[in-house]
């Protein structure tokens, strides 16, 4: 009995040959650069973690490339959410995407950039089904509008909510209270 | 008669249409206020769609009006059943930012209370869970152990829904006196509760018939769907966050990552239970390396003084105002931290603008992601079944809402 628990123990050490923190993000960058040169220098590294910063037409070529990519192999979309930047400031909006690898167990920030004026993104739900809800509340809080999205609604606010409430110009407590009748 | 509302007027419907109904949001087993437009044929769910937000409050937006000592106590009811887990995951993203090093004996305590809590929400899940298919007793059963991780909570925090026992750089206070031999008595007594968990429903045929083969969701899918936690493990997929990427010290405890071939109801089940078991094993590691210590980080720009050196000198004094009144910088950036929460990955995205309120705050709330997934879970079963599936997902509508 115990030297079955030993051999399961050993074959998940094996399974698991880079547990994230020992991995120091350098070598993912350099594999980033080098299974996507067209990236540049845009790679950025802070805080232990990577951060790519993507034209928003490369955005769905780039997902799909990294899903099942050699050695990336980001076939997780842990987690996908927007950011106002504030009113003033040009791109205003950034949508951030957070692959994140069940194999190999790393982690990367993609970040597309909008503007104000042009908030529109290609969706992201036909790679990863998960992004669909993400890319409501997205949509619900912030308006960015996430173009080919099979159910575009409102998720977390009433349907006939007016405004973005996650938008810095929003005010905190809303513009008028809100009657449910 | 013509002047009834066209909803009201009496159609002949055929029987065999399909149906669509409204189940929640004042539904005992939608486990808060979740609203489900079921499409049905017969008893036979054609199309299931959650309808969620009745719990919403703002909270992403309330982060940023807060400093961030003071958003703690935002994540406290997020997740109600995991409150500690939501604090880890708020202050690692803010400690990340600002570079801080957490003594020894402040992580060791943050693993032994997140375990106990790990606990304390999963019973709540088998209560409710068991609860909702039939079998009340094991729901006594379960509160009854639930109480007495609620009293250790409450005795070394004060709280015991809303500890916000966990700060930016530390804990808020020491563990009273005697608290290891309190923990140490719950801990002996608790395999034979799991126990007696067991003997009540993993043997029993109505429970089995239940929840085998019921709500099968394939490997693939699962991560295709985001699920996380024992959503994700019950599909087979050894993945936990505590062993993928470790924090708090997690690589230097000795646990397994249970998982189950099933991918059905009954598989969640019993991943669940055996984590309880795992968690159990990590309570008494933690147990045995709690060495004494400092608790707090040695930034005295971030971490509140003690009470007695506040008084005492003038620094200290100085800091403490500072913190109160202004709170503290954060160095510009931004971080994702996910954490293994009992339910799942619970990954808080943290922006700072240098200021001393963040710009951005966004979770990731497991049950959100998990929920997402319903209507392929659903889809094919009967509407009783309904019932047992969102049970095995164990949702918590306070963190989908936010």
């Amino acid at each position: 009995m115990s030297n079955g628990v030993e051999n399961k123990q050993g074959a998940e050490e094996q399974a698991e040959p880079t547990p994230s923190n020992a991995v120091t993000p350098s070598p993912l960058v350099t594999a980033l650069q080098h299974a996507y040169p067209e990236w540049g220098g845009e790679v950025t590294e802070a805080f232990g973690e990577v951060t790519v910063v993507v034209p928003r037409e490369k955005i769905v070529e780039i997902c799909r490339f990294l899903k099942t990519a050699p050695g990336l192999e980001f076939n997780f979309l842990s987690d996908l959410c927007g950011a106002d930047r504030g009113p003033e400031e040009e791109p205003r909006f950034e949508v951030n995407y957070h692959l994140f690898s069940t194999t190999r167990h790393h982690r990367l920030r993609l970040k597309v950039l909008l503007n104000d004026n042009d908030t529109h993104v290609p969706t992201v739900s036909f790679i990863w089904r998960t992004a669909n809800w993400h890319e409501r509340e997205t949509f619900d809080l912030l308006g960015v509008i996430f173009d080919g999205h099979p159910d575009l609604r409102r998720i977390l606010l009433p349907d006939d909510w007016q405004g973005h409430a996650l938008r810095k110009d929003f005010p905190l407590r809303g513009y008028e209270p809100y009657s449910l009748t | 008669m013509s002047s009834l509302p066209p909803q009201f007027e009496i159609v002949d419907r055929p029987l065999d249409t399909q149906m669509t109904i409204s189940m929640g949001p004042q539904h005992p087993s939608t486990h808060g206020v979740l609203r489900l437009e079921l499409v049905l044929d017969g008893e036979m769910v054609v199309k299931a769609t959650p309808d969620i937000g009745y719990l919403h409050t703002g909270m992403e937006k309330l982060f940023e009006y807060k400093k961030y000592q003071q958003g703690i106590v935002i994540t406290d009811r997020m997740d109600y059943l995991n409150p500690l887990g939501n604090n880890l995951a708020y202050v690692m993203a803010a400690e990340k930012l600002l570079a801080l090093e957490i003594p020894e004996r402040a992580q060791v305590i943050r693993v032994l209370m997140c375990e106990l809590q790990r606990i304390a929400s999963h019973l709540v899940w088998l209560g409710t869970h068991a609860l909702d298919i039939g079998a009340m007793t094991v729901f006594f059963y379960c509160f009854r152990e639930r109480e007495k991780i609620l009293n250790l909570i409450e005795a070394a925090s004060g709280g015991r829904l809303t500890p916000s026992y966990f700060r930016i750089g530390g804990l808020m206070m020491d563990l009273p006196s005697g608290f290891e031999r309190r923990v140490k008595q719950f801990i002996d007594g608790f395999l034979s509760s799991l126990a007696e968990f067991h003997t009540l429903l993993s043997g029993n045929r109505i429970f089995q018939n239940r929840t085998k083969g019921i709500g099968y969701i394939s490997a693939e899918d699962a991560i295709d769907w985001g699920l996380s936690g024992p959503c994700l493990r019950g599909s087979g997929v050894a993945l936990d966050i505590r062993r993928a990427n470790p924090y708090t010290g997690y690589e230097n405890y000795d646990f397994e990552v249970p998982t189950e071939e099933g991918g059905d109801v009954w598989a969640r089940y019993m991943v669940r239970m055996r984590e309880m078991e795992e968690s159990h094993k990590i309570v008494v590691q933690a147990l045995a390396r709690l060495q004494p210590g400092p608790i707090k980080a040695d930034a005295p720009h971030v971490v509140l003084p003690d009470r007695e050196a506040m008084k005492t000198h003038m620094d200290a004094l100085i800091h403490h105002f500072l913190i109160v009144t202004e709170g503290f910088r954060v160095p510009a950036g931004e971080v994702y931290h996910a954490i293994e929460g009992s339910k799942g990955e619970l990954g808080v995205y943290m922006k700072s603008d240098g200021g001393p309120k963040p710009s951005r705050v966004h979770v990731r709330g497991p049950s959100f992601v998990n929920l997402s997934a319903l209507p392929q879970l659903a889809e094919g079963e009967m509407v009783a079944d309904v019932v047992a599936i969102i049970g095995s997902l164990d949702i918590v509508l306070g963190e989908i809402d936010r």
